[in-house]
């Protein structure tokens, strides 16, 4: 039999080729911005970080003076110190309330309680990070001095603390996917041998969805780490080694925030910048890659 | 069909957005000549200064701003803090028609903007004076304080810590004895003034200070914060905090700044205010500028919390 | 024999309190987001109104309203997702439906996963180097919106490939059997089904934009600008302009003697367009999900 397929007009032929030689582009886009961003950052970065300098001195010295007149240092330890105490502060208060949340909507409560408190929480996941730096300013501020006694309410529990509250939504829903994820069949046999739901969840449960839960608190970590807005107006913005809770730090990606309007475009500050930028971009691709491998590893088993 | 109806909605969207961006662009464009009818002399084409700068004088700025586009709505004046250091990239990246800045440019810098701009020196208007104030809590016995003590506060190696040591026994409301500083970021013009005349041109702030991103925020922080000490343009001073009285060496009279101190310097702590422009002006932004400085644009800056320039 | 003993006693009370202590721990969170929302919208209503929506700013910010700012921050929205909404659900209809599993889709799932995860500071910096500086557009509306286009990029892509993958194969491998080439089965089958669980995607995004404040600092948001009240084409791609977010940080560091509930008025405003946003993507969710034919 001749080829009894109908004859398909050319300007059809041509414009789905066209359209899958577009799906195609956009399919690897993501690759090419990801590069693009470290390329691009990097370019910056570059001329200074092969070209003057001390490396040593950039990642532990705490001593940040990129406009002294008299002597010019870039250390940054302090403010990686300070990144890390404010994202290790509030990891310490949102993993126990986002696993404790992500277990009470999984394991403990009703339907309808379930449908609101999900409501709830992706009203938390949505507000801005400029209004939680707000709310820090004008909130936390004052409730911190009277609270605590503290002298100064901009420091790093008040930056914990916004970053926690920000961190959570992401760590509850994951923590609760990864929870889900436990099949039934696990429950079923808990509570075949007399188990209560609190030994199910704490003996059976929680050791199962444990790498869930770790990619869950990855998360957290890399939303934190990489906040801006917000610990840029709540944390006193002090190039400071903190001593206590509530002394004033800086972050990473507050300094750039705050700084790099001012760099002229080419000075080795404006590279500083950028160089600080590629650090950050570093530590975050390590903790979301690990972050992934664990989910990946979940969903392969299931 | 939802999908044809859908992308039919998209490519509409998509030619109407073409269009009046590009009708956006062609009214910016000054009309030939010999186009449609000949518009009135003196007139319809619209001029952006962009003026970038000083955190310090951005309240200022926007006043005049406003003022001036009562006078003048031909010329649209779009006002940007970030400080003074922002404004002077700006203008060295050509981004900035006029620069604010609380201090005077630096050589380097003026080197780079020549650089920048084919040759052409910047040009310096001097619009005003600020006096820098020093800021306590509401609640702290002092009164005053010399400019030695405050060096000793501020510089990297300053032995003074604690309120005790400039004579203060106890603040009601503070926890404990320490001064805490609190300082601007250094892209700011008022940092830098305050570098150079209090803490010393060849040291550097002690680390730790509170570094605010704006006067404003100085002033808040000082206002609620009892054991605090902080340094803002006067401008800024509000009903919540106590200004002191400073006198440049121990045993000279300490005197309070106000228009008449600061313009005859004996206030210690003042410094005048710039603008900056790459090369020579425009027309319109010289006239600008040259409104800034007859009586109606300095009676804005009085208004403001500054000091307006000695009449003639 | 199933009495009660001391042994199942303790397990009952241990229960209660695990409920007890679990229940709490979330109600920590809903409790202070509630009162924070409450104390928030409290001080802003002295001057919430119409007025405050459709004027500028005028007195240095501290009188008028907000009209420059929110026209701002709907342009940069609106302009981001025409921008990565497209590009978005093509990828992820490249990876669901056209590429194998190979090392090549390993890769783009793994640049997705960091794109999503990259610091918004850090898009900053890229969109300044990248836009407003190598590509000359200058700090712009467009360069902004690029730079936040790419920031929602993984998003997009993630709920659509979601979306695509829930469409069942039975209905790509009856339009196989029919004789229709991998795109008629995509643009007639395929995304018709999918679009609420993308429409879904992209709403979500529009909260995200108009929130962000680092990619448009420096990349084209301003302190102030003066532009035509109650016209909503008043800026053009090539302007700069202000938004909601950036005149938040700027209202509460930098302006003095402003009203106190200005930067309360503005956050609650944001707050708000956010949450009514997020509320129409439940919406449309739930209506396109009862409207499925399977």
């Amino acid at each position: 039999m001749a080829d009894a397929r109908p004859k398909r007009r050319t300007w059809e032929v041509v414009s789905e080729r066209l359209i899958e030689f577009a799906i195609r582009v956009c399919g690897i886009s993501a690759v090419l911005f990801v590069f693009g961003i470290f390329f691009f950052v990097f370019r910056e970065g570059a001329p200074f970080l092969f070209g003057g300098l001390n490396l040593g001195q950039f990642l532990f010295s705490t001593e940040w003076y990129p406009t002294s007149h008299s002597n010019v240092r870039y250390g940054v330890g302090a403010l990686i110190v300070g990144t890390f105490s404010v994202t290790a502060l509030a990891m310490a208060i949102a993993v126990p309330f986002g696993l404790g949340a992500a277990i009470f909507v999984s394991e403990f409560c009703g339907k309808r309680t379930r449908e609101s408190l999900k409501i709830i929480i992706e009203l938390l996941a949505a507000i801005p990070s400029v209004v939680w730096g707000f709310i820090g300013i004008s909130v936390m501020n004052p409730l911190i001095q009277d609270v605590f006694h503290a002298p100064v309410g901009l420091n790093v529990l008040n930056g914990a603390i916004l970053l926690a509250l920000m961190s959570v939504p992401i760590m509850v829903s994951i923590g609760e996917d990864a929870l889900k994820a436990v099949p039934d069949t696990y429950r079923e046999a808990a509570l075949a041998l007399g188990a209560t739901r609190w030994q199910t969840v704490y003996r059976v449960l929680l050791p199962a969805a444990k790498s869930g839960l770790l990619a869950a608190v990855l998360l957290g970590v890399g939303r934190a780490v990489g906040e801006t807005m917000a610990v840029l107006m709540a944390t006193g913005h002090a190039v400071n080694i903190p001593k206590s809770l509530f002394d004033p730090v800086r972050t990473l990606t507050a300094t750039i925030a705050a700084e790099l309007g001012e760099a002229s475009v080419g000075s080795d500050h404006y590279r500083v910048l950028f160089i600080i930028g590629i650090l950050l971009f570093t530590i975050t691709f390590i903790v979301n890659l690990s972050a992934d491998l664990v989910v990946r590893g979940i969903r392969r088993r299931n | 069909m939802r999908t044809k109806l859908i992308s039919t909605l998209l490519i509409g969207i998509a030619s109407i957005g073409i269009a009046f961006v590009s009708c956006k662009k062609k009214e910016e464009a000054p009309a030939p000549g010999s186009a449609a009818p000949p518009p009135p002399p003196a007139a319809a084409k619209k001029e952006t200064v962009q003026n970038i700068g000083s955190d310090t004088m951005v309240n200022l700025a926007q006043a005049w701003a406003e003022e001036y586009a009562k006078i003048d709505p031909n010329v649209s004046v779009e006002v940007s803090g970030g400080g003074s250091g922002v404004g002077i990239a700006a203008l060295i990246n050509g981004t900035a028609d006029v620069a604010n800045a609380s201090r005077k440019l630096e050589p380097e810098e003026v080197e780079k903007a020549k650089a920048a701009h084919g040759g052409k020196e910047p040009q310096e208007f001097m619009v005003g004076y600020d006096g820098l104030a020093i800021y306590v809590h509401k609640a702290n016995p002092l009164e005053e304080i010399t400019m030695e003590d405050l060096g000793e506060i501020y510089r990297e190696g300053g032995k003074t810590e604690k309120w005790a040591q400039v004579g203060v026994k106890s603040i009601p409301g503070a926890k404990d004895g320490n001064i805490i500083r609190v300082s601007r970021q250094n892209n700011s013009g008022t940092y830098h003034y305050f570098r150079e005349t209090v803490v010393g041109k060849k040291s550097d702030f002690k680390s730790g200070s509170m570094d605010m991103n704006g006067s404003k925020e100085v002033v808040e922080l000082v206002a609620k914060t009892p054991g605090a000490i902080g340094y803002a343009g006067l401008g800024y001073a509000t009903g919540e905090v106590k200004i002191l009285k400073v006198s440049k060496k121990k045993g000279e009279p300490a005197i309070k700044p106000a228009n008449a101190t600061v313009l005859d310097k004996t206030y210690p702590i003042s410094r005048p205010m710039f603008m900056y422009t790459p090369g020579e002006p425009s027309p319109g932004v010289k006239k600008y500028l040259e409104w800034i400085m007859t009586d109606a644009g300095q009676k804005i800056v009085e208004q403001s919390g500054y000091v307006p320039l000695a009449k003639k | 024999m199933f009495g009660e003993t001391p042994h199942t006693r303790r397990r009952k009370l241990t229960e209660r309190v695990a409920q007890v202590v679990f229940g709490l721990m979330a109600l920590a969170l809903v409790v202070p987001l509630l009162t924070i929302l409450f104390h928030l919208v409290k001080e802003a209503l002295p001057l919430l109104s119409w007025e405050f929506l459709t004027t500028n700013p005028a007195g240095g910010m501290r009188r008028g309203g907000i009209w420059s700012a929110l026209l701002g921050t709907i342009y940069l929205v609106v302009v981001s997702l025409a921008i990565s909404a497209p590009i978005g659900v093509l990828a992820a209809v490249y990876l669901n439906e056209y590429a194998k599993e190979s090392w090549l889709t390993r890769i783009i799932n793994l640049a997705v996963v960091n794109l999503a995860g990259v610091p918004s500071i850090v898009h900053a910096l890229f969109g300044l180097g990248a836009f407003v500086l190598f590509a000359h557009i200058g700090r712009s509306i467009l360069a902004a919106s690029l730079t936040l286009a790419i920031m929602t990029l993984p998003v997009i892509i993630a709920s659509t490939k979601e979306a695509l993958s829930a469409v069942p194969l039975s209905f790509r491998e009856a339009c196989w059997n029919v004789g229709a080439t991998r795109w008629q089965t995509i643009r007639r089958i395929v995304l018709p089904n999918s679009v609420s669980g993308i429409l879904t995607g992209v709403i979500l995004q529009v909260s995200r934009t108009a929130g962000e404040t680092a990619p448009i600092m420096f990349t084209g948001a301003v302190f102030f600008k003066k532009i035509g009240e109650g016209n909503p084409f008043a800026y053009g791609l090539l302007d700069q302009c202000m938004a909601l977010s950036m005149h938040l940080y700027t209202v509460t560091t930098q302006v003095t003697e402003a009203p106190r509930a200005l930067p309360y008025a503005i956050a609650v405003v944001l707050l708000g367009t956010v949450l009514l946003v997020n509320a129409l993507s439940i919406g449309v969710r739930v209506y396109l999900r009862s409207r499925k034919k399977w």
